[in-house]
């Protein structure tokens, strides 16, 4: 078994074992209501992380605007799937949600072409003040969109609903600053499991194959990449609109879990491209498990602190998040680790040797 | 380093485990009813929800000081939601696990929205304090304490046609926030069926509210003698003061987000001389109700209530009217006391701080008059 596959193995069997842990626990009714509820948002965290590794730490660039591209996503799947609600009622949800998840991917991912081909001539800080400005624009473009369709046909305003002049007022599907309401739940946690796992099988695929190590070879070194041939705005593109439909499909799974969907800073604002970059760098640029469990670590904790300490949850967050980000990465911690694990290495080889004198 | 990483998997595998499996069901104690909050107390919106939380937590705290309901007492816990629909829905889930019989909630509406598809299913009793939005009552188990946004709007535009008081009307609001866009629609709507004029409509978002100067440039041109702001009162104190720097000084109405603007500091609250506002609670007004709950709100909190507060306050006041009528026992499910409650709803007559002889509909719209205030010599008083 080579050492990449062992790796993979590792990786896909950890959300295989969550899964059937969890899926225990509902079964024998051991689960709270909160953890429970807590789940799909896990999965959805979880792909953002994945997908966003892809960008940052296998293709080497800061993106700020990882959020933009899960709201187009989220509003894009949960607009057809409101018309599709509204319109052929009798269309089995499981077929409206995978046509959903397709929409949401591929509207995502054309819009990290779109933007991709300008943006990626950027680099460094200006890809990222770039991305960051581009997760505003979509915001706010969301923020003032109207749209509504009745029997005279598709109306559209981006000044208030009352332009729209619909016959109907309960026809408006998106209703600028107040979303998306009544957007059918169709995630469950076996259909978010399906996609992480599909997510991790995509991008780990991609990292081990010819185009991964050309990627990361751009990484590494970008004029020793291209001496030897590598055509390098097609893999940037590459990775970059990969890991746009990837964050897509967590926004459609987003989408779907609440029945309403506003595009407010909290969640598609920059706060959350920077908490989805904050799981990739805790967990380790390029590892693509690590950012996986950081993920899941950093959105359980804030709910699991509501029971013991309310009032300080917050607070206690961010010193948890410092200490771990010194824990994982300053440099004298990573070496006091490594005389650690060494010193117990050492113990647990003198007794074998020790077992085996006897 | 290798083990070391499995060690630490390992660890974390197990500890989420038993984080999974730690938060086991209580359900409740038979003696107590147990109110479960959801409102921002942190964040952006955490005004809202801190006043809502301190209203709920005194209105508790007098019930049970006067011996609770029909013998039982009351027991609140209130979760932050972060103005987020996803994380009230985890606040619910909080408050459920908690061993919640029914829901105080949300303080905002988008979150609301969320919370009642929740409780709907489980369903368990809601009761919104200020949740505007229509949807916010689309289910049968959800009221509303605060009035509706449309009827907010509708309201304003008639008192301002029946009363005369001006033919050029400007309207500036806020297109990023539900409440504003809300009420700007259904005055507009409003309008339609009135004598006077709407000249200008304008709006900004939550990402530039600091500078108001064109918006007010345009009602001037437009020769609004009145400007309607449907907006809270931080922004218009920024619109009074800016108004009142370009010379511009023409009526100004507005909605219950205005509450709070004589608190605002470093505003010269001779600018909001003859404001005018439908509000269902002003701090400083005369009436007995409304000055017990200020002092009381005063001494235990040392800061002024706002109508969230008082929106707060009434709630438990209304949920306790509606477990006397219904005669629901803690030791009823939580499904039980839902249908309970929700009969009785429509039943129950209250008085409260945010107006007197409410009444609900079975659709969960509450009815109340609304209150026209005006500001003169610094202080709230009825028109």
């Amino acid at each position: 078994m080579s050492k990449t596959l062992r790796s993979n193995i590792i990786t896909i069997g950890l959300v295989f074992i969550a899964y059937v842990g969890a899926q225990i626990l509902i079964a024998t009714g051991n689960i709270s209501s909160l953890m429970k509820g807590l789940l799909v948002p896990l999965c959805v965290y979880a792909i953002l992380a994945v997908s966003l590794n892809l960008t940052v730490g296998i293709l080497g660039e800061l993106s700020l605007g990882h959020a933009g591209f899960m709201c187009i996503g989220a509003f894009s799947s949960a607009f057809f799937s409101k018309c599709m609600k509204m319109f052929v009622p009798g269309m089995p949800g499981g077929l409206r949600f995978l046509l959903a998840i397709l929409i949401g991917a591929a509207l995502a991912g054309l819009f990290g072409i779109l933007i991709g081909i300008p943006v990626l001539r950027l680099k460094g800080d200006y890809l990222a003040i770039v991305t960051l400005a581009f997760g505003e624009i979509i915001k706010n473009i969301i923020n003032i969109l109207y749209l509504g369709i009745d029997e005279n046909g598709l109306h559209f305003s981006m000044k208030s609903s009352l332009d729209l002049q619909m016959a109907d007022s309960d026809k408006i599907i998106i209703n600028g600053a107040m979303g998306i309401t009544g957007t059918p739940n169709d995630s469950n946690f076996t259909i978010g499991v399906i996609l992480l796992v599909l997510t991790l099988l995509i991008v780990l695929n991609l990292i081990h194959s010819r185009d991964g190590r050309a990627i990361m070879s751009i990484r590494d070194n970008t004029i020793a990449a291209e001496s030897v041939g590598i055509p390098v705005t097609k893999y940037k593109l590459m990775a970059f609109s990969i890991s746009a439909a990837l964050a897509g499909v967590a926004g459609v799974l987003y989408a779907h879990n609440l029945s309403t969907l506003t595009a407010l800073p909290k969640n598609f604002g920059y706060n959350m491209s920077i908490m989805i970059l904050v799981f990739v760098v805790l967990g380790g640029m390029g590892n693509i498990r690590g950012s996986m469990i950081a993920a899941v670590i950093l959105t359980l904790l804030p709910e699991l602190l509501r029971g013991v300490v309310s009032d300080y949850r917050m607070l206690i967050y961010a010193i948890i998040l410092i200490a771990m980000m010194l824990f994982n990465w300053a440099p004298k911690c990573v070496e006091w680790r490594k005389k650690f694990t060494a010193s117990i290495k050492a113990r647990f080889a003198k007794k074998s040797a020790a077992k085996e004198v006897e | 380093m290798k083990r070391f990483k499995k060690i630490v998997s390992v660890a974390m595998a197990s500890v989420m485990v038993l984080a999974m499996a730690g938060c086991g069901n209580n359900k409740g104690g038979s003696d107590v009813f147990k109110i479960g909050g959801i409102g921002p107390t942190t964040g952006g919106a955490a005004i809202y929800g801190i006043n809502v939380m301190n209203g709920v937590q005194l209105a508790v705290d007098e019930i049970n000081a006067a011996g609770g309901v029909n013998g039982y007492k009351l027991e609140v816990n209130f979760q932050d939601d972060e103005h987020d629909a996803e994380k009230s829905v985890n606040a619910y889930n909080t408050v459920k696990d908690w061993g919640a019989q029914m829901i105080i909630g949300c303080v905002t509406s988008t979150p609301c929205i969320a919370v009642s598809e929740e409780t709907y299913k489980d369903n368990m009793m809601m009761l919104t304090p200020s949740g505007s939005a229509v949807k916010c009552t689309q289910y049968d188990n959800a009221f509303q304490v605060c009035f509706s946004d449309p009827n907010q709007g509708a309201a304003s535009a008639q008192y301002i046609g029946e009363n005369n008081l001006a033919q050029k009307i400007a309207v500036i609001y806020d297109s990023s926030d539900v409440y504003s866009s809300g009420i700007y629609e259904s005055f507009v709507k409003g309008a339609e069926s009135q004598s006077f004029e709407i000249v200008a409509a304008e709006a900004f978002t939550a990402d530039n509210k600091t500078d108001f100067s064109v918006q007010l440039q345009k009602a001037k041109d437009a020769g609004a003698d009145l400007v309607f702001l449907p907006i809270y009162y931080q922004e218009s104190a920024l619109i009074l003061t800016q108004a009142n720097s370009m010379g511009y000084a023409p009526k100004w109405f507005s909605c219950d987000g205005m509450d709070g603007i004589l608190g605002v500091e470093n505003f010269d609250t001779s600018l909001a001389e003859g404001v005018m506002l439908l509000t269902p609670f002003a701090a400083d007004s005369k009436d007995e109700a409304s000055q017990k709950f200020t002092n009381a709100y005063r001494t235990a909190y040392n800061d002024t209530p706002n109508q969230f507060a008082a929106d707060g306050y009434d709630a438990v006041y209304i949920l306790v009217e509606a477990i006397k009528q219904s005669g629901a026992t803690p030791s009823m499910s939580v499904s039980e006391i839902g249908d309970a409650l929700k009969g009785a709803m429509p039943q129950i007559t209250v008085d409260g701080v945010t107006g007197a002889g409410m009444t609900w509909l079975a659709t969960g719209e509450v009815n109340k008059a609304p209150m026209a205030v005006v500001i003169k010599n610094g202080e709230y008083s009825a028109m």
